[in-house]
């Protein structure tokens, strides 16, 4: 049984490891996911593995063997955790595509996020910042506004 | 058995709950229930630092059940420093929030706010490393609400990647305390402790990688390197009192490898002891490198603070790693510094991004923003106790962390890197105070835009609670000899782990008889 359990663990983690380490917010939930599942098993498996024991001690039992129950604890308040933050990473990675424009974890990168002023240059007209704005990245951005445009299509 | 102690975690989440129903009351009453809150946790926090200067341990036996098998609460030098310095910074930050309305900008900032206090204190007072845990997952999910109070493309962005890290660190926070609780077969740190000192060869290695998987896990919290990018990001996009609120956050980390290595893998632990040390001392002085680095090339205000942020918590490491009495006690003085300092430059920030209109924080040449001479007063007392120049509270700080790194093996690199990155930070925040106050555009080239003419004006109460986090500065230079001699007493006690873990186990449940 040790085998197959820490075979399990291991194989979890590592999809868990790998998935987080991809660019898009779904993977990186699944595998935050299966990273929680991996970790509730091995803090299972850390009350040592037994079968058919009594939780705590039993009054008839012959011998003093028994199943820790605090491992146990440990992991139904650890799923609970874990079903709460993965909710509220789903919440958020949604709220993430509606704002950031589609679904990869740094979002569309936007050439205002980057020129300082960009904002307030058709007020100002180019007096001011001619030298912070080039023609290149005016380009890159209204590039970049239409592909936000067709992504919202 | 005081219940005293158990009130800084109580008070909160009571508070919290009456928030939730306050809301039909409306924000007045809402913000009343919250400041009178704070208030009051400052007085309690008070009351504690005093009980606990006595230098006995206050025990708090959770349900009564002694402690190897229930949870505890402790009081020490150590927690009520952090308690207090946690209420006071909550104090300023709620102030602010008020006085700005930032409350107004969704739903539940008190209700989270108390939260988020109830987690902090919950963490600095638990003995037990399962409830630490729990207790970081509180203070993590109130500061998830909280960050992403407000709305904003890239505040859910640095919210995103701050939700992340935070899960993934809470996955190997688990791993590391249940592969402790295998080989130890305890959580409460004080049996911890206890047992690791007389593990077993076999077990060393086990249990060696587990707390080096708690030591990624608090650099996760602390901001330690390479585990520090989704640091200024996050503390630069989200609204000013939540970032002043989280100065204290990294200083979670700091305090819970101060608390859980310090005493776990203390002098006493045989084989293991102190192996974590250099760990922090190498990567605290990569980190204050790279922060420093940060300060430099930062393209905003905020995130210019949230580098020095780094850089303090940098610092902080780097007294931790030390390992010494001495250093610890300097490294505390530092942090009651930093911590305060820090969440009252985030403020600070918040006035002069609204002062500079559509220039908000950003490194370049605005208008001249309104009130130009008292706000740049303030930065520049700001700046000065910041970047660690005399005469404030930054300069004696790091005076005492590069004295007590004398005695150490890498004093010289130690304080090549440390006078070498407050020189770069000196140098930008020179640099943003002249760009921000004087390098002003006139105002006539700018009359046309909807700039500063038309910009709020002076928040009176808002720079009130500026000022009286920055009043903690001279007040830890004035007072510097109590402070000092306090946090001196604070590390000894913390050095001697085994005034701890006796008072831990042998704290007596409270009997029909004693009630």
């Amino acid at each position: 049984m040790e085998w197959l359990i820490s075979l399990i663990i291991g194989v979890l983690t590592a999809t868990g490891v790998y998935l987080t380490l991809r660019a898009r917010t779904f993977p990186v939930v699944m595998g935050l996911t299966l990273l929680a599942y991996a970790v509730n098993i091995f803090l299972f498996a850390m009350g040592r593995l037994t079968i058919g024991l009594p939780a705590v001690i039993d009054k008839t039992a012959e011998s003093m063997n028994y199943s820790d129950p605090l491992p146990q604890a440990l992991v139904l308040t650890a799923i609970v955790i874990a079903f709460g933050m993965t909710a509220f990473l789903i919440v958020l990675a949604l709220k993430a595509r509606g704002e950031l424009g589609n679904d990869h974890v740094d979002g569309l990168h936007l050439a205002k996020d980057e020129l300082p002023l960009n904002k307030t240059e058709n007020v100002q007209g180019t007096q001011l910042n001619n030298d912070l704005i080039d023609d290149e990245s005016n380009m890159k951005q209204s590039k970049q506004t239409q592909s936000v445009q067709q992504e919202a299509n | 058995m005081s219940h005293l102690t158990a009130w800084p975690v109580f008070l909160p989440l009571i508070a919290g709950f009456i928030l939730l129903l306050a809301q039909m009351g409306g924000l007045r009453l809402q913000r009343m229930i919250s400041l009178l809150v704070v208030f009051g946790l400052v007085v309690l926090s008070f009351t504690l630092l005093k009980e606990a200067s006595t230098g006995a341990h206050q025990i708090y036996l959770l349900g009564n059940w002694i402690a190897p098998f229930g949870i505890v609460l402790v009081l020490d030098q150590l927690s009520a420093l952090m308690v207090t310095i946690t209420s006071l910074l909550a104090l300023g930050a709620l102030a602010y929030a008020v006085a700005t309305d930032t409350d107004k900008k969704g739903a539940h900032f008190h209700v989270l706010f108390q939260l988020q206090l109830f987690g902090l204190n919950g963490a600095f007072l638990t003995g037990d490393v399962f409830n630490l845990f729990v207790f970081f997952e509180v203070l993590l999910l109130a500061s998830y609400g909280l960050l992403l109070h407000g709305s904003g493309r890239l505040r859910t962005k640095a919210g995103l990647h701050y939700v992340v890290i935070n899960l993934i660190g809470s996955t190997l926070f688990l791993f590391a305390v249940g592969a402790l609780y295998g080989v130890l077969g305890t959580l409460n740190m004080a049996d911890m402790a206890a047992k690791v000192a007389v593990a077993p060869a076999d077990d060393l290695g086990l249990i060696a990688a587990a707390g080096l998987l708690l030591l990624v896990v608090f650099g996760v919290k602390a901001a330690m390197f390479p585990l520090y990018l989704w640091m200024p990001s996050a503390y630069a996009n989200t609204s000013a009192p939540v970032a002043a609120l989280f100065a204290i956050m990294t200083k979670v980390g700091i305090y819970s490898i101060i608390r859980v290595h310090g005493t776990v893998f203390s002098d006493n632990a045989g084989e293991l002891a102190n192996y974590y040390a250099p760990w922090v001392l190498g990567l605290g002085l990569v980190t204050l490198m790279l922060a420093a680095l940060g300060v430099m090339a930062s393209r905003g205000l905020r995130e210019q603070i949230a580098y020095l942020v780094l850089a303090s918590v940098a610092t902080l490491l780097i007294g931790v790693g030390l390992n010494s009495p001495e250093a610890l006690s300097a490294t505390l003085y530092y942090l009651i510094h930093s911590t305060l300092i820090a969440g009252a430059m985030f403020l600070l920030a918040d006035i002069i991004l609204k002062g500079r209109g559509v220039y908000e924080d950003r490194f370049e040449s605005g208008t001249a923003m309104p009130n130009a001479i008292l706000i740049g007063s303030v930065f520049m007392f700001g700046a000065i106790a910041m970047t660690g120049m005399p005469p404030l509270s930054g300069f004696f700080g790091k005076v005492l962390v590069l004295s007590a790194a004398l005695d150490h093996v890498w004093f010289a690199w130690i304080l090549g890197v440390v006078l070498f990155a407050g020189l770069l930070m000196i140098l930008s925040m020179a640099r943003t105070g002249s760009l921000l106050f004087y390098k002003t555009i006139p105002e006539e080239a700018s009359a046309n835009s909807s700039g500063s003419q038309t910009g709020p004006s002076l928040n009176r109460m808002a720079l009130a609670a500026v000022l009286g986090l920055f009043l903690a500065s001279p007040v830890l230079v004035l007072f510097a000899q109590p402070i000092t001699a306090y946090t001196e007493s604070a590390a000894n006690q913390q050095f001697n782990p085994s005034n701890y873990i006796e008072a831990v186990l042998s704290a007596p449940a409270i009997t029909e008889n004693n009630k």
